[in-house]
């Protein structure tokens, strides 16, 4: 992992941290309905470790396979389920259904997890992941015990990933509660949803050209 | 379709909405007794800058007849910034207009020139019936995750139960009846929620034989029809508890939870006493861990020359006020209630919700009184206010003037006639209600419809719901 790829994830974890389908809007709802910034705050934790949850996986698993097969082989894999993704997000006019407001702690972070999941969060960092140099572990590829390291690895960037998007959450969450109010969301909500399909097709067009 | 920004009628808060712009249109149901010709959706020019002020300037017949047009709803509203669930960039743009007597559910587009809405699917009652097991659908909400729309009858010619059929967000087709458990519950009319509390709230009418062919004398006095609320878990579709007004209190028909989602209080009318025809507002409340009603206003009859009466009423020889819609607005301060019997509109302070204070009245027609609009004082009406809208800002409200076809012809057999007119809200001050003399539709300007529900352009005071204080 070169200092690029940090600064990737970091970026990407600041644009789901950004959205307000991901938590923070959420974590605001449940602040003004105690009329308790504490309650805000309690929720931002359990939202992050779903996203952490959601995006893991997928790190670890893009990782893992990575250190055991041919880079190209998931580049090419990789970049077309998120070419495909990305399009059908774009095209598709379903939203992410969930009927209850009042969740415990471990109902947000399941939330957060199929929110993210449903959004594709982690396919995002499959790009950042496929093309970054390995490392250290870059020499053992193809032995089936790299896989760990791999995977921890993986885990590692998405840990990193889920800080800047809590930070990033916790930044606007507390702004829009305290500061601005949620009135802003009339006019400052852009879709989101559109640039991310977006951003997932672009992804998958530069994993797969780089591949080629 | 999706948008860049949000709708811009869509409002995180009660607050916001009080602030929005005043309505330019109307829409409103208009449907014919006699099932010959279609139905219709007027639009009616709201704007008082506009030359066509207080006139129909758009009509939408329905494809079919038959339908009686009663109560719908928009496709999306406010509650689409819910954070569970959020898709702000939907458009509030398809009116979802049920047939109460036909179960066919129409999807009207008030796009691109929302003065000529035009028809973009019919839902056909066997979709409803396959799908749901539901008949005779009503009331229509945005929810966050679909739409909801109650119904009264059962499918396939079964009387009940009725319930709550899902309709999907976008393609608009029915998804399936709502209900997980629904416990006790049978009888079916209204609905609403405490969208934050994760509470949905029933109220109760008739099975469709109940009601089609008017109001039958010996179940009421039986006190057959509906008399209790039901409250329901909204995120696991299950019944938690029925709360009974008890048997006497027939017919708990709208309800008016507050608009602020902090609170956990709302609004039901008693259309009729059986023990002195008298009419009452109702309020639900948490009383610990359970719901409990508290009576918070009482109208009772008035004593009238049997001479003067309907048949159905001569034998009591007083009018009952039936209360048949009341309305909350947005900043829950006043509640209006349609008086469609005694032909009154009253509005109360509802600021604290146990002590409801009356702040003002108007009356229009009435089974006895006919009372004239002032912009007509030679016309004596028939029907009286019915349905009631009020705007987001609270400064105006509408009235239309007819129930339910049969029950219409039973209560004013000489014809109730249709009129539709506007009341202006002093907000500012402690209240009160002035009709105004430039707005008053009427007669033939329906073309011999029938008008019942009104919608606004962009929102109104029961139809968004909000997530945010």
């Amino acid at each position: 992992m070169t200092g690029t790829t940090w600064v990737a994830l970091l970026s990407l974890g600041a644009f789901h941290g950004l959205n307000p389908a991901m938590g923070w809007l959420f974590a605001v709802a449940r602040g003004l309905q105690e009329r308790d910034r504490g309650a805000l705050l309690r929720a931002l934790p359990p939202i992050a470790l779903g996203h952490l949850a959601s995006v893991g996986i997928v790190a670890a698993l893009v990782t893992a396979t990575r250190s055991v097969t041919a880079s190209t082989a998931l580049a090419v894999v990789g970049g077309v389920l998120l070419v495909g993704f990305g399009l059908w997000r774009l095209l598709s006019e379903r939203h992410f259904r969930w009927a209850g407001m009042r969740l415990s702690a471990t109902q947000l972070a399941g939330w957060s997890f199929l929110m993210s999941s449903a959004h594709g969060a982690g396919l995002m960092l499959l790009p950042v992941l496929v093309a970054a140099p390995t490392g250290a572990s870059g020499g053992h590829a193809g032995h089936l015990d790299a896989a760990p390291v791999g995977a921890l690895l993986g885990l590692t960037a998405a840990g990193v990933h889920t800080l800047a998007m809590f930070g990033t959450a916790l930044v606007i969450a507390v702004l829009v509660y305290e500061v601005v109010g949620v009135g802003v969301l009339r006019t400052a909500w852009f879709n989101v949803d559109r640039l991310w399909a977006g951003v997932l097709v672009a992804a998958g067009v530069f994993t797969l050209i780089r591949a080629a | 379709m999706s948008r860049w920004t949000p709708d811009p009628t869509f409002y995180p808060s009660p607050r916001d909405a009080v602030n929005a712009p005043a309505e330019k249109l109307a829409y409103v149901a208009a449907f014919d007794r006699t099932a010959t010709r279609p139905d219709a959706i007027a639009v009616l020019d709201t704007d008082p800058d506009s030359p066509d002020y207080g006139t129909v300037v758009g009509w939408t017949d329905l494809p079919y007849t038959g339908d009686e047009l009663h109560h719908f709803g928009w496709n999306a509203c406010s509650s689409a910034l819910c954070p569970t669930a959020p898709h702000p960039h939907v458009e509030r743009r398809y009116l979802i207009v049920p047939g109460l007597r036909s179960s066919r559910i129409h999807v009207i587009d008030t796009q691109p020139d929302p003065r000529q809405p035009t028809i973009v699917k019919v839902i056909g009652p066997e979709e409803l019936a396959k799908r749901a097991g539901y008949s005779r659908p009503h009331t229509v909400h945005c929810g966050p995750d679909g739409l909801y729309v109650s119904a009264l009858g059962g499918a396939d010619g079964q009387e009940g139960p009725g319930g709550i059929a899902i309709l999907d967000h976008t393609t608009f087709e029915v998804r399936g009846a709502w209900e997980a458990d629904r416990g006790p519950q049978y009888l079916a009319y209204d609905f609403w929620w405490h969208i934050n509390h994760d509470v949905l709230v029933t109220s109760e009418w008739g099975t469709p034989s109940m009601i089609e062919d008017g109001i039958v004398g010996e179940l009421l006095l039986g006190r057959k029809y509906g008399h209790a609320l039901h409250f329901w878990d909204l995120a696991r579709r299950r019944h938690v508890q029925r709360v009974d007004l008890g048997d006497q209190y027939q017919m708990p028909l709208e309800l008016r939870p507050a608009h602020d989602p902090t609170k956990t209080y709302g609004f039901v009318g008693v259309v009729i006493s059986v023990e002195d025809l008298s009419a009452s507002i109702w309020l639900w409340h948490r009383d610990g861990d359970t719901w409990a009603v508290t009576k918070v206003i009482d109208i009772p009859a008035e004593p009238a020359d049997p001479a003067d009466l309907p048949d159905l009423l001569k034998p009591f020889g007083a009018v009952p006020p039936l209360v048949t819609d009341i309305d909350l607005s947005v900043d829950d301060r006043f509640l209006y209630v349609s008086c469609w019997g005694t032909g009154e509109l009253r509005q109360y302070d509802v600021s604290d919700p146990f002590h409801p204070v009356l702040t003002g009245s108007v009356h229009l027609g009435g089974i006895v009184r006919r009372t004239a609009h002032p912009a007509a004082p030679d016309e004596p009406l028939a029907g009286g206010p019915q349905m009631v809208e009020v705007s987001r800002d609270g400064r105006r409200v509408y009235v239309s003037n007819s129930l339910y076809g049969a029950w219409d012809d039973q209560f004013y057999p000489d014809g109730v006639g249709a009129w539709l007119a506007k009341l202006d809200v002093d907000v500012d001050g402690t209240g009160g209600l002035t009709p105004d003399q430039r707005f008053f539709p009427r007669g033939e300007e329906f073309r011999g419809l029938r008008v019942h529900q009104v919608r606004l352009q962009g929102g109104d005071a029961s139809s968004d719901s909000y997530c945010f204080p």
